[in-house]
Formats: C-alpha cells, structure tokens, sequence
C-alpha cells in the first residue's frame, strides 16, 4: 500500500519534471520547480491515507509501532515501567494463584462440588466418632455416599525396613464414593469390610508406588508390614490424586476396620465420645447444602435423645473440604483474603507510581501533541496512542510478572517446610489465573495512562508550541501528578506499617511463654508396639529407658512424655468432672482439658515450673492411687483461687483422680490458643496409644546426642525405631504460620519501599531538572544550603509527609484486616509507628539525596551559557 | 491553489467530471483541469491525491496500474456507475446553487 502511494507520487513528480524540462528548462530548475509545487510529500502521504481510511486494525497497529518507538527512545523509562508492573501484577498472580489452589479450586476427584465435610457447629469442631458415622451414613436420605477418613503415621515395613510414611485410614467406601479408579490393581470397597480388623489391604499412593517400589506392577499381592501386622497390596492410586486434604498427602489408604490393628487401641471405633474420624459426603443429585445439613441435625436430634450422655450437644454443618474444615480452613482464607487486598494495593501504588511518570513525560512532549493537533489529528486519536503505550507497557509488565510468578510457584510447590510432615502448597498457575493478569495488566495500563488525559485534553496547541518546557508557575499549584504522588506514598507507607506490625507480632509469638524450655532439650520419638510390648508390657521398658539415658554422660536431666506439645499430632482432650458427679453428660461436663501421660522428671526436663505440690516419683506404680499433676489454669477453672492440692476431680465414668502438684500455663496445641487447663498422669498408670517420647536435656550437639540415644535404644531393644530431633525443630511446624505471615508481609512492604523510593526520586529529579536554571540563580546568589534544597525538593518532601500521615492513619484504621494475618497485630503500637516513620523518613531522604545534590552543584555560569 | 479559491467539495466534481471520457492517471487530471479552465483552475498534488483516495473509499472511482504514454508505470482512475450517477446529482446541485446565487446577485 505505502510503495504504491509512493509509486503513485514519484510518477506525478516525474511528469512535473518533464513538463518543466519541455518548457525549456534545465535537468536542475526543473526538479527544482518541480519540488516547490510539490510540497512536503509525508505529509501528502499522510493525507491520503487518511481520506482512505483505515481499518482498525491497521490504526491500532499503528499505535502499537509508535508507542514500541517511543519505549526505544527512552529504554531506562520502558525497563523501569515494565519492572514496576511486573512486580505488581507477578504479586497478585502468586497471591491469586494460592487462593486459586487451596480455596477455590476444589479437589481433584469427580464433581467436586458436591463433596462436603460434616463438621459440629461449634467452630473448629471437626471430628466424629465411628458409631455416630455409621449412624449419619445409615439414615440419611440426602448424601449418595459418606466416608469416614483419618490420618496416621504409621510406618510402612517392606521387608526388614521400616519406611518413614504417612497414610488414610479410609471407610471401604471411600474410594468409590469419590468416584476415583485405580492406577494398577484394585481399591478396597465397603463389601470388603466384615467387622474390625477384618480386612487387611493396602492401597498405596502413586508417589509411594514410584519411590519405594519402583513402580513395578508386580507389587499387587505382595504383602507390607504395619504394627507387625501384614497387608496385602490390592492396588496404587492414580497419579494426582493425594487424598481429600490438601495438605496432607498420604502415601498409603488402608481400611478404617484395621484402625485397631494398627495400634489405635482395640476400642477406637467402639466408643460413641471418642471422635476420630473426619466425614466427607457426596451430595445426591439435586440436594442443596441446606437440605442436607437440616437432615443431619435431625439425625443429630434424635442421637442426642438415644444416647444423651454421648451424642446431646451433637449437631451438623456442611463445609467445602481439603482445608480440615474450619480448623485450617478459615485462617487460611482469611490470610489470603488479606493478603490479596495487600496485594492490590502494591498493584494501585504501582500505578500511582506510572501514572505519574506518563503524565511527567506527557508534559515533556506537549510540543510533539500540539504538533500532531495543528496538523489535524484529533483529540480522541491522540489519547488513544498514548494509551496505547500505556497499555503497551503494562501488558509487557503483565507477561512478565506472571512469568515471575510462575518460577516462583515453581519453588514452592517443591518446598518443604517440614522434612516430617507430607505438606505440599501446589500452587500452579491456570486459566483464571492467567485471565486475571491479563485484566490486570489492561486494567492498569488504562488506569495511569487515562491518568494524563485531563492535561492532554486541555493543551492549547498554540501556547504549547510557544512556550516550550513548561516553566516554573506550572508547578506551584498542585496538580494531578502531586496528587498521585501522595496517594502512591499513602499505600506504601500502609504497606510498611503491615510490615511492621507483622514483625511485632512474630516477635511476640516467638517470646510468648511456653510453659517449657526447649532450648537444649532432644526428643527421641518410638513406637513401643513396632517391638511387639503390649500397654501393660511398656511401662518397664520405658523406666529403662529413662534409666539408661541418665548414664549417658552429657545428660543433665531425662523423662518420658506420650506426646510432645505443639508438635503436629499434639494433643488430645477429655472431659473433666466435679468429684461426685454422677450425669456424665456432656452438659455435666465443667470443660476440655488436655492430657498427657508423663514420667517422673519430665517437668524438670522440660523447665515447665512446679508452682504446687510434687512431681511424680518412681513410686508412684501402676496400682498406686491414680493421681494427676494439673495446670493452673486447670487449678483456676475447678477451684477458683483456691489451693488444689490434695484435691480430686473425676474423668468420665467417674475414674477419680487426686491431684499432686500444679504446674505453670503452657501452649499445647497451637501458639495462639487462650490459655488451656491441661493435666498429665503418671505414665505408670497408662498410656494412651503405644507413641512414647524420651525427653532429654543436655549440653552435647544434636548429632551426639542422636548417635548416644540410637546406640543406647539398640542396646534395649534393636526392634524398635527412634526418631531423634531437637524440640526446636519440633517447633518448627507450630512458629510456621507466623513465619510465614511475616514473610508474606516483609515482601510486600519491600516491595512497597522500592516503589515508594521509586515515586520520590522520580518526582525530586524532574523537579530539580525543570528548575536548574533557578536553582542555579539560588545558588549564585548566595542563598543557603537549606534553603537551596528546600527549593528544589520540599514540594515532595511535603507530599511525603502528607502521604506517609494519610497511610499511617488508613493502618490504624485497617487494623482489623491485618489482625487476620498477624496474631495479636496492633498498628497503635508506637514501635510500629516510630517505625514505619522512620522508614519513610529514610526512604525520603534517600531518594532525594541525589537531586538535592544537584541542586546544589548547579553552576549559574553554565546554565545560562547553555540557554 | 492559486487564481481561484475552489468552494469546498467542488474538487471532487472537477475530478469526477474530467475522468468521464476515460480513464486517467492523477498528474493528467490535473493537467487537463488546468488547460481546460484556461489555467484559471490549478490543482495541488497535495490536494489531487487525497481527493482522488477519497473517492475511490467511496467506490465512485476505482484504479489500477498501467502503463503511460511514455512508457511509465502509472496508476489510472476511472469512474465507477455509482461515479457516474454521483457526478450526474453533484453537476445538477452545482447548476442550481449556482443559478440560486447569481439570481441573488443581479437581484435588486
């Protein structure tokens, strides 16, 4: 098309030529008469193809190779620009991505959505007992099926070799209620089960299948050890399916039948109370949530009437499944609900931070619009090649902070934050992810390049090309870009104070008392019945174990504990009773206590403080009088401030027990709960599963103390396995969440500086370039330092200031939202304020230390040559 | 423009009319407005050509390439039947606006 227009034209020039030549002019006058008629051929070109018209398409692409030239014209300006956005777009992108996997994507298995998780009403109160599944199961006329799943740790034996895995137990129907098919083999079904410990299959993971067994077909038959009892292997599950909770992915799914079997005690699925299990239900066709939680609770109603003493609080809710129900599910959407309007808002600041810069460089070219207006383009044209840049930009900044962040997803989907514990964030962007960077990445480019309109609008074409760089009475009213200036220093200086207030509360949760001292303190873990002792065999054994680590030379102080605190399968609750009740109802009940069952020199060992009473002593014998050492909550809730020493309370079914010693408060499941009444009894007087931990303290280095214990517990018993770590390690799991949230937050409010240095330096160094000429007079005249500096960058300094006031109020203001992401945030604090004060006092500084420094070395001579 | 200032839309029909005895190229046409006005009328290549684009986006003219007299590669413009008509409906407002001034003019 443009050869032929040129084509065209060079012919009528050529005839021009000619006609001139025939006249009897020479070869030169006749070109040169020639030109004169012809005038400015771009500009004829342009002309027509303007009559012609051109199809959008070829406008738009147009605009496109415009603003691809501008963007090479100032490379540093483009870089920068596409930086900007790829950090606030690739931020989102990794937010959203999370969200996408763990609370809007449901679980891998047939129609999703129809799956619930029955949960009590009460928050967090995720657990049910196997007689009341039974009973939800059998009588229910609104699920097409309900499983009954827990997990264990429970460790594989293939051959000789104990391999370290987690696994389901899983009701028979399980698998075929989710619809899944095997990978090889076959899965348990519910025709399998015939009664406990009846049906001894194991299913394993695909994962699994691939590490252990390499993925030989042949395993199908073949038998594993769990416990010291043998299981057949039916089949392997698909490739990506990990069970129905998305953070724990199993490597194996055996039949909830064998659940005693496999050392949960031979009455874990007899007792109505004893709530173990978690239920997954698939909805019938055309049931709605609502109908099937009123079903349940009218089960519930008619349990609570047949078996008051166990089931009369019982009651039914319907949760999405795969975060454990409430438990994990709600602060984990609340985090990330957080989290993403933290994010767009580095997204918006970003933008503020652009649109400044387009409307700076809008006014460097108000010479170049008012040309292109003169010569007839319109105001609508021009408006949309400049947000064609924009846009341009923003969409470059898009691809590549979704490339960003898909790296980095990428890393963390192969993260583990626990060597022990199968927790896997797979977070891999898709569709709507992708789709949402796009909008975002438009939506911006619109956003700060719609931002300069209002000045392109009203450019006067004639004073623009009169008056060339705009002068200095522009910038004394405050104009669009002042405005921007402000609210992107606002968002970040909210941003910083998130940071802060993140880190006071990480700082306060790493300092909360714990009721022990786990610093110098190893924990080696075993299972007694992988040596075949039953519970009455265990307690001699672990008396020699305590025993014997005290000879080991090191060791200042020992003890034994069925469970560790805040470790991740911490903490069991029973009921606790006023002495002489005789209603043991759950009504009747005065609360929920922990329980532990502990030797004697395991307070000592751990550092929990004796505040009453004594500890317990080797004397104290299995048909001793039963008695426990309580917390002083516990002491608290019983007997007000009454001593409790001497004292008794009751368990259900009235098992009396006479209380010895009180103990200092402690954490015990989580590192935010209220505090909690515990109670430990003597491990001589029983145990609740066959998981003994030996606790000991000592000066040597970890990997001493392993070799000492491994080597000692050989001596004891080769068949049994030890699992040696430091309790700090242990602890890892339970600081995650705070960790993680300060992390989160410490990158957004970096994030936050970086564009808050950004805006300030951009607007100090335009500032300071516009006004060399004055400042240089400044300087010649004497003025001095401060009042050269105040001249040249105080009108951002103030708009720091403003902004950072504005954004430090919007924190206290938003302080409910960051208290969903950080345990007991408060952004009153004066820490806090002092500083995110401090830091933009800092930042302003910095980024406007390199303009003022110019100012000041302004030579007056110079400048004025150069005019 | 020199000599005479063309009222707008008027170039159009000079273009329309000098392309009906036959196809033309655009240095011709302007040529031959010239001589035929007594070279009261000149046309400029910068106007020429937008015009004779426009005109053809509105499908009244349409062009091809071919080669001139002397021997050149040239782009000629013909009239279209909707040119035809176009030319025929511009030519009859012409004459009466035309006519409607000049009554006004010798009008009392």
């Amino acid at each position: 098309m443009e050869e032929e227009l040129e084509d065209e034209l060079r012919f009528h020039f050529d005839e021009e030529v000619e006609k001139h030549r025939r006249a009897g002019l020479t070869d030169e006058e006749a070109r040169r008469m020639a030109r004169l008629a012809f005038g400015g051929q771009s500009q004829v070109a342009e002309d027509c193809r303007e009559a012609r018209g051109m199809s959008l398409i070829e406008s738009v692409l147009q605009d496109v190779h415009y603003a691809l030239r501008q963007m090479k014209k100032s490379p540093g300006f483009a870089v920068t620009a596409v930086l900007t956005l790829a950090l606030g777009i690739g931020a989102n992108a990794v937010v959203f991505s999370v969200l996408n996997a763990l609370v809007l994507r449901p679980l891998n298995v047939y129609q999703p959505e129809r799956l619930f998780a029955v949960e009590h009403k009460e928050h967090a109160d995720y657990w049910q007992s196997y007689p009341d599944y039974i009973d939800y199961r059998d009588h229910n006329s609104t699920f097409s099926g309900m499983a009954a799943y827990y997990t264990t740790d429970v460790a594989v034996v293939i051959g000789k070799q104990a391999v370290k895995s987690y696994g389901y137990l899983a009701s028979g129907n399980y698998f075929d209620m989710l619809g899944e098919r095997p990978a090889i083999g076959r899965f348990f079904h519910a025709s399998d089960e015939h009664g406990q410990n009846s049906t001894p299959y194991i299913v394993l993971g695909y994962d699994f299948w691939r590490a252990r067994f390499n993925s030989n077909p042949q395993v199908i038959g073949t038998t594993v050890n769990l416990n010291a009892h043998s299981f057949t292997v039916i089949g392997v599950a698909p490739r990506d399916f990990h069970g129905t909770e998305l953070f724990f992915w199993p490597d194996y799914w055996i039949p909830l039948v064998d659940a005693p079997e496999i050392g949960c005690g031979p009455d874990y699925l007899a007792h109505r109370d004893d709530r173990n299990f978690w239920i997954l239900g698939r909805l019938k066709p055309g049931v709605t949530p609502e109908q099937a939680s009123d079903d349940l609770n009218a089960i519930s109603r008619r349990l609570a009437q047949l078996y008051p003493t166990a089931d009369d609080d019982l009651d039914a809710r319907l949760v999405r499944p795969g975060l454990m129900g409430d438990v994990w599910g709600d602060p984990i959407r609340a985090f990330l609900a957080a989290i993403m309007a933290m994010s767009v808002l580095v997204l918006l600041a970003a933008c503020a931070n652009l649109g400044s810069i387009f409307a700076v460089r809008a006014a460097d070219r108000t010479r170049e619009l008012a040309l292109r207006l003169a010569i007839g383009a319109s105001r609508a044209r021009i408006l949309r090649t400049l947000l064609t840049e924009a846009v341009l930009v923003s969409v470059l900044g898009g691809v590549t902070g979704t490339l960003f962040a898909t790296a980095l997803l990428q890393i963390l989907s192969r993260w583990r934050p626990f060597v022990d514990f199968p927790i896997h964030v797979v977070a891999q962007p898709d569709a709507k992810v992708y789709a949402l960077a796009l909008l975002l990445s438009v939506g911006s480019g619109l956003l700060f390049g719609l931002l300069p309109a209002r000045q392109i609008w009203r450019t006067d074409a004639a004073q623009a090309m009169k008056g060339g760089k705009s002068a200095g009475p522009a910038l004394r009213r405050f104009g669009m870009r002042d405005i921007l200036l402000c609210v992107q220093i606002a968002l970040c200086t909210l941003l910083v104070t998130g940071s802060f207030v993140a880190f006071r509360g990480m700082e306060r949760s790493l300092h909360t008392p714990l009721g022990f001292r786990p610093l110098g303190v190893t924990i080696a873990e075993t299972e007694l019945d992988m040596g075949g002792y039953t519970e009455d065999q265990s307690w001699p054994v672990e008396k020699r174990m305590a025993q014997e680590a005290a000879q080991i030379p090191g060791v200042s102080s020992e003890g034994l504990i069925d469970r560790v605190m805040l470790d991740n399968d911490c903490c069991a609750k029973e009921s606790v009773y006023r002495q002489g009740t005789t209603d043991f109802r759950s009504s009747q009940r005065s609360f929920f206590a922990h329980f532990f069952y502990a030797s004697p020199g395991y307070l000592a060992t751990a550092g929990t403080r004796l505040l009453a009473g004594r500890d317990f002593s080797w004397n104290d014998e299995t048909n001793s009088p039963q008695i426990a050492i309580v917390n002083a909550r516990f002491a608290h809730l019983l007997f007000g401030d009454t001593p409790a020493v001497g004292r008794h309370f009751e368990l259900f079914n009235g098992h009396l027990k006479e209380i010895v010693g009180v103990v200092e408060d402690g954490k015990y499941n989580s590192l935010t709960e209220t505090p909690q009444p515990a109670m430990f009894f003597p491990l001589a007087q029983g145990n609740s599963g066959s998981d003994t931990a030996l606790v000991v303290r000592s000066a040597l280095p970890p990997a001493e103390m392993a070799t000492a214990l491994n080597r000692m517990m050989n001596g004891i018993d080769p068949n049994i396995p030890l699992t040696v770590r430091s309790w700090p390690e242990v602890l890892d799991l339970a600081f995650f969440p705070a960790r993680a949230a300060t992390g989160a937050l410490a990158v957004m409010g970096l994030l936050a500086a970086m564009l808050a240095v950004t805006g300030i330096f951009g607007m100090a160094a335009y500032s300071v370039s516009r006004r060399m000429k004055e400042l240089a007079i400044r300087v010649a005249v004497g003025a001095r330092r401060t009042q050269v500096i105040a001249a040249a960058v105080g009108r951002p300094l103030m708009l720091l200031g403003v902004g950072s006031a504005l954004g430090l109020l919007a924190g206290v203001v938003a302080s409910r939202l960051l208290g969903q992401i950080v345990y007991q945030a408060n952004p009153s604090d004066p820490v806090v304020i002092g500083g995110a004060v401090l830091t933009m006092v800092f930042l302003g500084a910095g980024a406007s230390a390199v303009p003022a420094r110019r100012a000041l070395s302004a030579d007056p001579s110079r400048l004025m040559r150069e005019e | 423009m020199t000599s005479l200032d063309l009222p707008q839309g008027t170039l159009d029909l000079l273009i329309l009319r000098t392309l009906l005895p036959g196809a033309q190229h655009g240095w011709a046409i302007s040529e031959r407005v010239q001589q035929v006005s007594g070279d009261m009328l000149r046309i400029q290549q910068g106007s020429l050509y937008p015009a004779l684009h426009r005109l053809e986006r509105r499908g009244w003219v349409k062009a091809k390439w071919g080669v001139s007299d002397n021997n050149r590669k040239a782009k000629y413009y013909e009239l279209t039947r909707s040119g035809h008509k176009q030319l025929a409906s511009e030519t009859e407002s012409w004459r009466k606006l035309t006519s409607a001034v000049s009554l006004v003019l010798e009008g009392d």
